[in-house]
């Protein structure tokens, strides 16, 4: 297969590959490939960081506090505002 | 009976006799993850607030439908996601419809970045400029994507339990998720490429 080609073939699975769902021989395939091919080895490893990045961000997200009590107001649960 | 994503456990039945001590607790421990969601959803707090009343009041208004047999997270996620995407509907009629495949869906798109960009200061990832990028890159995604993104990546949903808050197939949760990580990371690389670039 010629090596564009492949770079085509493969793209469609580097995303089931970064979660660990390929069958093995896949990701021979692509580890392999990604030895020979450094665009497909920059492409995975900035991919992995794009999605650590949102998760590191979301990670931050609170609801204010203000928000959590017109919450319960609009619940008519503010009762149990403090427990 | 338990809830397998957070592990809390209710009593469906105090629910449904309208234990109100009993739906506040399912309030407290599952608001975070409902703003959350509005929030990547429609990148904007005052979205996100009405997203999360809207969740609870339809939640305590139907508790009597819900049978237990998803989890109370499942089911609440389902209640928000139809939420947000009315909401986003509401201010861009034009939006393509959830359920219609579109080329995003069908079509792959090639990287035509390549530039190593993994190796620079962590500052520079989540400075007040990095932090801005990856709201915008995100609310550029089409809904069909970002919401199958959110679910998945933010959320930490499995395949399993996104396709069934959404409604659609395993393979289109798939095909979604890398549609959508693939577009964000060539999203990400011209702004964070150009950080490399300068050096």
């Amino acid at each position: 297969m010629h090596k564009h080609e492949e770079c085509r073939h493969l793209l469609d699975s580097l995303s089931a590959y970064h979660d660990g769902e390929l069958p093995q021989e896949l990701c021979d395939e692509i580890e392999l490939h990604m030895k020979e091919c450094d665009n497909c080895r920059i492409v995975i490893d900035t991919l992995g960081k794009t999605i650590s990045l949102y998760q590191t961000t979301s990670e931050e997200v609170q609801v204010p506090e203000d928000v959590r009590q017109r919450l319960f107001h609009r619940l008519d649960l503010d009762e149990f505002l403090n427990l | 009976m338990s809830d397998d994503k957070s592990q809390i456990s209710y009593s469906l039945e105090a629910l449904r006799e309208g234990d109100r001590a009993e739906f506040a607790r399912i309030v407290e421990e599952y608001s975070p993850m409902i703003y959350r969601l509005g929030l990547k959803m429609l990148n904007n707090p005052q979205d996100a607030e009405d997203i999360l009343q809207e969740t609870f009041i339809k939640a305590y208004k139907n508790i009597n439908k819900f049978d237990g047999r998803s989890s109370v997270s499942t089911w609440l996620y389902r209640i928000a996601t139809n939420e947000a995407l009315m909401s986003i509907r509401k201010k861009r009629p034009e939006t393509v419809s959830f359920d219609m495949p579109s080329i995003y869906e069908t079509e792959p798109q090639e990287p035509l970045q390549i530039i190593d960009w993994c190796c620079l200061p962590e500052e520079e990832y989540l400075s007040a400029e990095g932090r801005l990028r990856l709201d915008q890159a995100a609310e550029r995604l089409p809904e069909s994507l970002r919401i199958v993104f959110v679910l998945r990546d933010i959320e930490g949903l499995s395949t399993r339990e996104t396709a069934e808050v959404l409604n659609i197939s395993e393979m289109a949760v798939k095909t979604r998720l890398s549609r959508a990580r693939l577009r964000l990371r060539e999203d990400l690389s011209q702004y964070y490429g150009k950080l490399v670039e300068k050096g």
